[in-house]
């Protein structure tokens, strides 16, 4: 037996995952409060002592972590066009695992500054420009960002042209240049700008949240906990030298306060009569949706899907409802056991997350006449053909209807437009594993991959959305 | 170390509900090989979508090719969009089959100047005579 030790810390959560490398097994799992504000080990320790309650005194061999605690990672990005290099900002940041505070177009205001102050990013990713192109609004913003003195670090991976001088006006400060994000007109290169991201998270954001204390105890990986998510979906439909992955997929994690989405596809347009508009999306495509939860964002969904949908999902009336969800945005831990009425809720909100989510991560397609017959225009990833989604989160954890949930994510024959996919087996993350795969990926491989095609419990297939 | 001329930077592209792919392609290599660096939006472009790509490429001029006959209504209040988004004077080439029916082509060319549009070329113009439109246009600016 070879013990390795994996932790999450979490925001709420410490959880900690134990795997036999040799045995290609799941040793067990224990979780505790995070304790940031104090020393971010007591809540490891309490974790670890649940853990070996659970399967005995264990001697790791190798110490992995990831940490969404003390906020996760929060980054602030500006660019010059909004579904242009903005939007390349954007995509880069959220595919590094960060939580995306505010995104800029154009040129920085007065205001914008004060609210840059005020957001305290941990790293601002000051793009614009295709290399060549224009240099005024990047040159504009860096001297706009240094009239705040910022501590926080910036990435500049804009116009190459204007790079060095946005170093010069921005000296006295933390500085990375990267590559251009959108080096030409319409073509992404963000891997260089989110490994320099999870480069400075390792180096700089791990003491400046208190996690270093930790970090004495791990050999070599931290990471931001979405980033590991992404790596071992990445793994798991793509696979490794000796193991062959599922194939494309489609991630949901639906929390208390937002609804993660990954997928792992190209998406690009299947058909010759179809025409593609926009930025071309990432192949590991990452979204957060930070109006979309079961708790905190509980009137996010709510609002999203209206509250007819609601409470004709749940079969409760809209007065219930509207009581419930009062309720619940106020009682955050409260789950609902087994109260029938909470358990028809849960199952209608959790539903409607996930079409939310899922609807605004898929691509569209319009339907268009020309001189030359029917074309279609292609926008985002056309997610149609995905095969695998791969579920988690409580609501979908501690039900029976886990696949009638996830259902929601298939296309939709009401609304054809949104490009989800037409059938899918549906697994589902029961012991909140994936993380923890995604951090062992980076030296076992074969091994997480082979643990999650097993621990990840196929729930059946499902086919479009019935309501 | 050589100091390389900046290429001077067009952005293309067929506008409207316009699928017509090959002549936009021609344009493509004809003008990346007299020397241009060529962004080509390809067919079904939006006047935003010429726009967006101008800004971001600091673009020294657009090409807006029409094949369908619609181009009159679809090229309108270009020129007052570029204004806005800060492209002030950035030269406009229109091309192609741009108007319906049988009307004289310098009635036509009239009516896009009017619009804003520096050139405009006649059906049936081949690549060179817009190159040198665009040497004319361009040549000797910074």
């Amino acid at each position: 037996m070879k013990p390795v030790l994996l932790i999450d810390f979490g925001s709420t959560y410490t959880k900690v995952t134990a795997v036999d490398v040799e045995g290609e097994a799941i040793l067990g799992t224990a979780a505790s409060y995070t304790t940031i504000e104090t020393d971010i080990n007591n809540g490891l320790n309490n974790a670890l002592a649940e853990l070996e309650k659970k399967c005995g005194k264990l001697t790791f061999t190798e110490t992995y972590a990831c940490s969404s605690a003390a906020g996760g990672l929060r980054m602030v990005t500006s660019g010059l066009v909004p579904e242009l290099t903005s939007e390349a900002a954007r995509l880069a940041s959220l595919g590094a695992g960060a939580k995306v505070i505010k995104v800029y177009s154009f040129q920085l205001t007065e205001d914008d500054l004060d609210e840059i102050r005020s957001i305290k990013p941990d790293i601002f990713l000051l793009v614009g420009g295709t290399d060549g192109g224009n240099t005024e609004c990047i040159v504009h913003n860096a001297k706009m960002l240094a009239t705040l003195s910022p501590e926080f670090p910036i990435v500049i991976a804009g116009n190459r042209t204007a790079a060095r001088e946005c170093q010069r006006i921005l000296s006295g400060c933390t500085v990375y240049i990267c590559d251009n994000v959108m080096p030409k007109f319409g073509v992404l290169n963000i891997e260089p700008t989110q490994k320099q991201i999870r480069d400075i998270f390792l180096k700089r954001i791990i003491q400046a949240k208190g996690l270093s204390h930790a970090a004495a105890l791990l050999d070599d990986i931290m990471m931001p906990t979405p980033s590991a998510v992404l790596q071992a979906m990445n793994l798991l439909a793509q696979g490794c030298e000796g193991e062959s992955g599922i194939g494309d997929l489609i991630a949901v994690d639906v929390g208390g306060a937002t609804t993660d989405v990954y997928s792992i596809a190209d998406g690009m347009p299947r058909q010759m009569n179809t025409v593609y508009k926009g930025l071309p999306e990432p192949f590991s495509k990452r979204t957060v949706e930070g109006d979309i939860g079961m708790r905190y964002s509980i009137r996010g969904i709510v609002e999203a899907a209206g509250i007819d949908a609601v409470a004709a999902l749940s079969g409760l009336s809209k007065d219930r409802v509207k009581e419930l969800v009062d309720y619940l945005a106020v009682h955050t831990d409260v789950v609902p056991g087994d109260d029938d009425e909470l358990e028809a809720l849960d199952y209608a909100l959790a539903s409607l997350a996930i079409e939310t989510a899922v609807s605004r991560h898929a691509g569209t397609i319009e339907e268009t006449y020309t001189m030359m017959g029917k074309t279609f225009v292609q926008s985002g990833k056309n997610l149609t053909e995905v095969k695998q989604v791969i579920v988690t989160g409580g609501s979908l954890i501690h039900t029976k209807r886990t696949a009638q949930i996830a259902s929601h994510a298939m296309f939709d024959p009401a609304k054809p437009s949104s490009l989800r996919p037409m059938g899918a087996e549906i697994r589902v993350d029961r012991s909140y594993i994936i993380a923890a795969m995604g951090l062992l990926s980076a030296h076992y491989p074969q091994t997480a991959l082979r643990i999650m095609k097993k621990e990840l419990e196929n729930d059946g297939y499902t086919e479009q959305a019935h309501s | 170390m050589e100091e390389t001329k900046r290429k001077k930077v067009l952005v293309i592209g067929v506008i409207g509900a316009d699928v017509h792919a090959v002549g936009n392609k021609i344009l493509y290599h004809a003008f990346t090989e007299a020397g241009f660096e060529v962004v080509n939006l390809g067919v079904m472009v939006s006047q935003e979508e010429y726009i967006a790509a101008a800004i971001e490429s600091n673009a020294d001029a657009i090409v807006i090719s029409s094949l369908y006959g619609q181009g009159e209504l679809d090229c309108r209040g270009m020129r007052e969009k570029c204004d806005e988004a800060g492209l002030k004077g950035i030269p406009l080439l229109v091309g192609g089959n741009i108007v319906i029916g049988k009307q004289s082509f310098e009635d036509v060319e009239k009516r896009f100047k009017a619009m804003g549009f520096d050139r405009v070329f006649p059906p049936g113009t081949p690549p060179e005579t817009t190159i040198e439109a665009l040497h004319e246009l361009l040549d000797g600016k910074e």
